[in-house]
């Protein structure tokens, strides 16, 4: 068990390595009850998400979400997170859990005062299916005659009779839900999804395997890849960062005029090789050796069999396939520029 | 946990076997069990004088990075090459094919390592 955003989490159930592949090759079970779940509601909670969020929350339909972020006045990350649109005036906020009182925070601060924000720490349960038989179990849950919801969507529905949120969505790379029930019902449908997966063979994932899985997919982990100093655009991820509405939002400007002119900083993957140490978090990075930059996150990748890393470096970024070095106790290893996505998946 | 009751252990999880070639040191069942799957190990060079309590190897899995620390003061004469090919071996025969180095002892020197029976004991408190 470690401490993770004030949350006991288990590191690994039956093994990392098991864990890892039994989500790429069947279905993993996360809990991620510690992920903050913010219900936004009421006249005004669009007008105060379009105020603070990097992506346009006018622009979700009913039953749609979208990764954004929640960004500081100079740009940088404050949180990362899933909005997803239940009614015109009506959003889910599914955060992380080190930011959770914070974004509240933020949010309850916003100048719209009509709208309600709640969803205290520890008062919800939450749980990630993922891999590709995610569908086949879940879908065993379901009521007779529902279907489960279409990537990036959500639905309100119930299972085992409990009522349940469920997105599809996920941080492994893999196709999955998340499921949002109460406090109270969540071991229910924990055990209930176990069950029904065991013939296709669910296990049960700690943090560990959600960090190798979330890294070999390429996706950001906040505190590492993104933080207060790190801005969106910085860490690859301007996509989400939606310039073409017209209403301002912290650090806009800032984010407007590296999305222009480009950043001081850019976010390239990197892989190392086979049988070398593997890249890890804080490790320098150098190339033609000069140092450039230093790794963010870093894993030898269970499904490559070589590390992959995220490394956060000053642009000019070399091009994907230039040879590159990380540094490892003192020792440089080779190591080359890649895509960040480093899976090719079929 | 397999425990073998003819090796020494340092609280640090490594073990030890002296023998006529000198002392072989790995990590202990429990060791290679915690950190699940090795995937590189970083081993010191032969010759090389270390002293008790120094970190001078390091085995890596896909979880972390793990230091690990010369058992007794002395000096490194060999290190195991079948391991950089395989560390796989570490997880499984921790105590045989997978011994990491060995390491002629300093003469006269007390070292304080611990029985089998008191470094399983460190293990359940």
């Amino acid at each position: 068990m470690i401490n993770f955003g004030g949350w006991n989490l288990p590191v690994e159930y039956s093994g990392l390595l098991l864990e890892h592949q039994a989500t790429r090759q069947a279905a993993g079970l996360f809990d991620i009850s510690h992920m903050g779940q913010i219900r936004a509601q009421g006249v005004g909670a669009l007008a105060a998400l379009e105020s603070l969020l990097t992506n346009d929350p006018a622009k979700l339909r009913m039953g749609e979400g979208h990764y954004t972020f929640l960004t500081n006045d100079q740009g940088g990350v404050i949180d990362d997170l899933l909005l997803y649109r239940l009614g015109p005036e009506d959003f889910l906020l599914v955060v992380n859990a080190s930011r959770h009182e914070e974004d509240l925070r933020v949010l309850r601060q916003s100048q719209s005062n009509r709208a309600l924000f709640q969803g205290d720490p520890g008062t919800k349960a939450g749980m990630a299916l993922q891999g590709p038989r995610a569908e086949a179990i879940l879908s065993q849950l379901l009521p007779a005659g529902e279907t489960c919801p279409l990537r990036n969507t959500l639905i309100e529905s119930k299972l085992l009779g409990i009522p349940a949120t469920i997105a599809r969505t996920g941080y492994t790379g893999e196709d999955g839900f998340e499921i949002f029930t109460s406090r109270e019902d969540g071991p229910k449908i924990w055990r209930a999804l176990l069950e029904k997966g065991k013939p296709m063979g669910i296990l049960p994932c700690g943090l560990g395997a959600r960090d190798s899985l979330r890294l070999e997919a390429g996706l950001p982990l906040n505190g590492q890849d993104l933080s207060r100093e790190i801005t969106p655009i910085e860490a690859g991820l301007g996509f989400f960062v939606d310039l073409s509405r017209p209403r301002p939002f912290p650090g806009r400007a800032q984010l407007e005029q590296a999305k222009k002119n480009g950043a001081r900083r850019t976010t390239i993957g990197l892989v190392g090789q086979p049988k070398q140490a593997p890249p890890r978090h804080g490790y320098p990075v150098f190339l033609s050796g000069k140092q450039i930059g230093e790794i963010t996150s870093g894993v030898p990748s269970p499904t490559l069999g070589y590390g992959v890393a995220l490394a956060l470096i000053t642009t000019p970024a070399p091009a994907c396939g230039q040879d590159l070095e990380f540094e490892v106790r003192g020792r440089r290893v080779p190591a080359k520029v890649s895509p960040r996505k480093f899976l090719l998946k079929k | 946990m397999n425990t073998p009751t003819d090796l020494l252990y340092a609280k640090t999880h490594e073990w030890l076997r002296q023998g006529k070639e000198g002392g072989t040191v790995g990590i202990t069942d429990y060791a290679q069990s915690a950190l699940g799957d090795v995937v590189f190990v970083e081993l010191p060079k032969t010759g090389r004088k270390v002293t008790a309590g120094e970190v001078i190897a390091t085995v890596e899995s896909v979880k972390a990075a793990s230091d690990i620390y010369a058992p007794v003061t002395g000096e490194i004469t060999e290190t195991n090459p079948t391991l950089s090919a395989d560390p796989g071996l570490i997880n499984r025969e921790p105590y045989e094919s997978g011994w990491l180095f060995r390491i002629q002892a300093d003469a006269g020197k007390n070292h304080a390592l611990l029985s089998a029976g008191d470094y399983s004991s460190t293990l359940s408190s």
